[in-house]
């Protein structure tokens, strides 16, 4: 089967500069916006909705209906968050935006703005994407110079303002209240809920938090309208997806395809392959927190309902692909360093719990850990599971459990030799592997 | 002589504060401005930083030490970040990390005696499709190999590597 493309959101190689606003408006940019305030408020939201367009930012709440949860009677001022965080390991989508087209998440976010009767809307960039901040704002100082944000938006009587706003290298920051919390100038800790942002969020006030490529769908969902972008994805689950596809495949990279198409065709196919035509030892389906899945388990359609079936999660779709001869110890060593080093400490399970892990994991792989303290390495990510404030908690439970429950012999045959079976040669990517024919990605 | 921000920093600094309901919330762009203008925050960069957004210095402080790229020491004047995160790590950050060392003959945090290199491990930079990768000041390099690192290293130590600049701000 051939997998299928599209290019509605992932505009590359067409040999336009989408980043020139001449350039966007006339490929009908902007023109959604006019659209949206023929429509209305109430008939753009019950689109958003009839187009089952779910957050691109990993949990997949359906953003019409998030929207409706904003108070009617509310007198405060409303605000619209973007999370432009992109942290999730394995994930490196929202970037696209950010970088090639920034004017389609703009388009969007005035779009979301009007519906929601906010007039101001705040990007919240992380800090380490200095080229990105730089073209976003550029493309937002294009639109104030163009009429199309400050006072009026294009005519309408609806003032709007964007804001960039810098993270500073936190992961942590993109979990939405911790968010919140660094957008009001605080550490990043994230907040207990309920209150939900919708009725307390920013300043206090009712606020709607987005991630970029659910609020980048916008524009399309308005311009074709429900019906089309359903067509492009799955019953309640609509539209076409960016998926990234890293580690060890021939062809590393960024896709756009149709919600449900099968997670093996996009590594075989679009993604090349397997690494050296090796054999595929695991799969994390969707950023690192996702449980991982063997290599014979990716047979799955990509959808929401889909990958929860096999156990796991789409999450970000972000997909990493480990190859036989790959360390499973050490890949997981890498995600448990990752969560200990990015928890924001106000919880003991999880401030506590993390740095647990990644010792455990270090002492297992290095070969010094006792029998049983693969059990011991369950309780402890048992004990984070499900008794924390946010979810940054399950998901460096999760790797833990998954990687042990399918991997449990390579666990234990750490402690039985005292050390990796693998040596010096934990990872074939790139390099010689004993026993294993040597691969370079970068042939 | 107390410290002050230069004039387009003040200006700048006004705009960001412009930009909020709460001038709180311009703490941590203006903290970026201030690292720009003065390398690193220093305590007393962080008190003037207090001063001008009227906020208490234990607010700015408590803000300035929970965020990594908010930084409270000199770093060297080429600042390279290698990413260790999953996707990385499996397509050879090891093997970068390793040439880092032995090119710049320091350890991950540390800074060489000429203060002209700082070498640091980080967590996924989201670039993951163009593993591995390394960071130097705000620049993504991409798809580096031992090699093409080596060369790297050695045209920023022969002052012919492009100018890069500072910290993540606006
Ligand atoms: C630890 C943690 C990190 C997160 N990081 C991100 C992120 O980088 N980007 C993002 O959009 N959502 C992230 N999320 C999810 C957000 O909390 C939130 O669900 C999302 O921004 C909502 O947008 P959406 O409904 O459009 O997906 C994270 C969640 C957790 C628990
Ligand atoms: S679970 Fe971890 S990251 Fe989340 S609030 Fe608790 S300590 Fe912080
Ligand atoms: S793991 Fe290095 S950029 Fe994501």
């Amino acid at each position: 089967m051939a997998v299928q493309t599209t290019n509605h959101l992932l505009r590359r190689g067409m040999g336009k500069d989408w980043r020139d606003l001449a350039t966007y408006r006339a490929a009908g940019g902007y023109q959604a916006v006019k659209k949206a305030h023929q429509m209305g408020p109430a008939a753009v939201i019950e689109e958003v909705k009839q187009g089952s367009v779910r957050g691109r930012g990993g949990a997949g709440f359906p953003a019409g209906i998030k929207w409706g949860f904003l108070p009617k009677d509310s007198d405060k001022p409303r605000y619209l968050v973007i999370n432009a965080d992109e942290g999730e390991p394995g994930t490196f989508k929202d970037t696209y935006f950010l970088k090639e087209d920034p004017h389609r998440l703009i388009e969007g976010c005035i779009i979301a703005c009007m519906a929601l009767n906010a007039h101001a809307c705040y990007i919240y960039i992380r800090g380490e994407f200095a080229e990105q901040i730089r073209t976003t704002w550029k493309a937002i100082r294009d639109c104030y110079a163009a009429g199309i944000l400050g006072r009026s938006v294009m005519g309408i009587p609806f003032a709007l303002d964007i804001y960039v706003h810098p993270g500073a290298g936190a992961y942590i920051c993109g979990e939405e209240t911790a968010l919140l919390e660094s957008l009001e100038g605080k550490p990043g800790r994230p907040r207990m809920k309920p209150p939900f942002p919708a009725v307390i969020g920013a300043f206090g006030s009712p606020t709607i938090i987005n991630n970029v490529e659910t609020i980048a769908a916008v524009p399309l969902v308005i311009e074709h309208g429900a019906a089309w972008w359903t067509a492009l994805g799955v019953d309640r689950d609509g539209g076409p997806r960016l998926v990234g596809v890293s580690g060890h495949v021939e062809r590393p990279g960024l896709f756009e395809v149709p919600t449900g198409t099968n997670l093996k065709d996009v590594i075989y196919e679009l993604a090349g392959g397997p690494l050296g035509g090796r054999a595929i030892k695991a799969v994390i389906p969707g950023g690192s927190s996702c449980k991982v899945l063997r290599g014979d388990e990716i047979d799955v359609p990509m959808t929401i309902d889909g990958l929860r079936a096999v156990g796991s999660m789409l999450g970000t779709c972000g997909i990493i692909v480990m190859v036989e001869g790959t360390c499973i110890v050490r890949a997981l060593q890498r995600l448990s360093h990752f969560y200990a080093h990015e928890s924001c400490g106000q919880c003991t399970p999880c401030r506590e719990g993390t740095g647990w892990l990644a010792r455990l994991v270090d002492q297992l792989e290095a070969g010094t850990a006792k029998q049983g303290d693969v059990d011991t390495l369950l309780d402890v990510a048992n004990e984070i599971d499900g008794n924390t404030i946010c979810a940054l908690g399950e998901a460096a439970a999760w790797p833990v459990q998954s990687y042990v429950a399918k991997f449990r012999d390579e666990f234990q045959a750490h402690i039985d030799h005292h050390g990796c079976p693998y040596g010096d040669h934990p990872t074939p990517g790139g390099f010689d592997v004993p026993g294993l024919p040597s691969v370079s990605p970068h042939a | 002589m107390a410290l002050a921000f230069s004039p387009e920093a003040d200006r700048e600094i006004t705009d960001i504060i412009g930009r909020y309901p709460e001038r709180a919330a311009a703490l941590i762009p203006v903290l970026f401005v201030a690292q720009d203008e003065f390398t690193y925050l220093s305590e007393e960069v962080l008190e003037l930083v207090a001063e001008r957004l009227d906020l208490p210095a234990a607010k700015v402080l408590n803000t300035a030490t929970f965020y990594t790229m908010l930084r409270k020491a000199p770093v060297g004047k080429h600042h390279v970040q290698v990413c260790r995160t999953l996707s990385c790590y499996l397509r050879g950050a090891d093997q970068l990390m390793a040439t880092a060392q032995r090119k710049l003959g320091i350890a991950p945090g540390e800074t060489t005696g000429d203060g002209r290199f700082t070498l640091e491990g980080v967590e996924c930079l989201a670039a993951c499709g163009t593993a591995p990768i390394v960071r130097i000041n705000d620049v993504y390099h991409e798809n580096v190999t031992p090699a093409s690192l080596e060369r790297l290293l050695d045209a920023l130590a022969s002052g012919k590597g492009e100018p890069v600049g500072g910290g993540g701000g606006d």
